[in-house]
């Protein structure tokens, strides 16, 4: 199946061709490294960078396309830099084309995570950094709870629904339900909810 | 088997990493912290910290490092503690790659349908409810301290907990300055 779809790319099998196949997948994941290497805080800061590079540079894919794969890429499981990085290597050069980019997109915090983790183990010990990790820990948790509020408010939580994230959040907490199972209710409930209930209420 | 159990728990993370990097910071935590015991609190925190620190993806950098520590806690050396952080990260993101390729060839004209946009309107809320628990999982005496173990860093902790709160939510200061800030307050109160 990637050998077909190649094909219509580089049929011809001349040198230039080649040459030119060689160049798109150095050039994609040059791209995605670029992003993953230069974009602090990861998620939708990136958006606007990832645009500018494959929307306006590189001319890869047209704007409204790409919208759509955002669309795409933000509701589906897994990191959205690297979701994203997958749908436009495919456009590009199918199977091949996404390892590519994928690649790109992970390789550079792989390496600066591990960098950092080989010699922390040792800085931890020193005093001093102990004692601006006890700092920073609880500045952390503050971070963790700022993005609820922000996220309860993209998902339109009101008073109506505001159950469903309580409920969810004590469970988890307090009786030490698994997330997945909760994820994989609220999928079937969603669903159902569609199905079964949605059309009663327009009617 | 260290590795099988890592790639297995962070596929089902990746598999499941709704609401993006913070979403899937609360499943990490919940299976790494809680369910297995690799990583105590503090050293999940201390890890989050370093991810949202360093660039990329805050879901990569921490798969990465949970990886790492996990096989390090374990008991094993430097060389096998980079390999938990690959098969760590390699499973992480996996099904994405799986997913992605399979919506590129096959389903780009379904996710759009009202099926399909309803079981994603199912999950949203309950997206909210894993990071309100991780929140709540992660306020403990292991990063706050406690009132009868230690008094002043408990109320050093309450107050930068309200301090970041406040200058990330409204003053619209960036995390990383936050972590900045509270790092030298910590070296300067808490040493």
């Amino acid at each position: 199946m990637i050998d077909k779809d190649k094909d219509s790319y580089s049929g011809n099998n001349s040198k230039s061709a080649l040459n030119n196949d060689l160049a798109i997948y150095w050039e994609s994941f040059k791209v995605f490294f670029k992003i993953g290497a230069f974009t602090l805080g990861g998620g939708y800061a990136m958006i606007p960078i990832i645009e500018s590079e494959v929307v306006d540079k590189k001319q890869w894919i047209p704007k409204d396309q790409f919208l759509d794969l955002i669309a795409v890429a933000q509701s589906c499981p897994g990191v959205f830099a690297v979701n994203i990085s997958i749908f436009l290597g495919y456009k590009l050069r199918k199977v091949k084309g996404a390892l590519c980019t994928c690649l790109g997109a992970v390789l550079p915090s792989f390496l600066t995570i591990l960098a950092i983790a080989l010699f922390f183990h040792q800085f931890m010990e020193i005093g001093w950094v102990a004692a601006m990790f006890r700092g920073i820990r609880p500045a952390v948790v503050a971070l963790i709870a700022v993005p609820t509020f922000n996220l309860a408010k993209s998902a339109k939580i009101n008073l109506a629904n505001c159950w469903i994230p309580i409920i969810t959040a004590l469970l988890i907490a307090v009786l030490g339900v698994n997330p997945i199972y909760i994820l994989l209710a609220a999928g079937i409930g969603g669903f159902a909810y569609g199905k079964y209930l949605k059309p009663t209420e327009e009617l | 088997m260290i590795y099988l159990e890592l790639f297995y728990t962070f596929f089902i993370i990746g598999l499941f990493g709704f609401g993006g990097g913070y979403g899937m910071l609360s499943l990490i935590q919940t299976e790494t912290v809680i369910n297995h015991h690799w990583l105590s609190s503090a050293e999940f925190t201390n890890i989050v910290a370093i991810s949202q620190m360093t660039p990329g993806p805050i879901g990569i950098n921490s798969a990465t490092y949970c990886g790492y520590t996990t096989v390090h806690n374990a008991g094993y050396s430097g060389a096998m503690a980079v390999l938990g952080s690959a098969t760590a990260t390699f499973a992480l993101v996996l099904p994405s790659l799986i997913l992605m390729l399979l919506i590129s060839k096959l389903f780009l004209k379904y996710m759009n349908t009202p099926v399909v946009q309803s079981i994603f309107g199912g999950l949203r809320p309950v997206v909210v409810g894993l990071l309100a628990a991780a929140t709540l999982l992660l306020c403990n005496a292991e990063n706050f301290s406690s009132p009868d173990v230690n008094m002043w860093q408990f109320c050093i902790s309450i107050f930068l907990f309200v301090a970041t709160f406040i200058g990330t939510m409204w003053l619209k200061i960036n995390p990383i300055r936050m972590i900045c800030y509270a790092a030298v307050a910590g070296l300067v109160l808490l040493y």
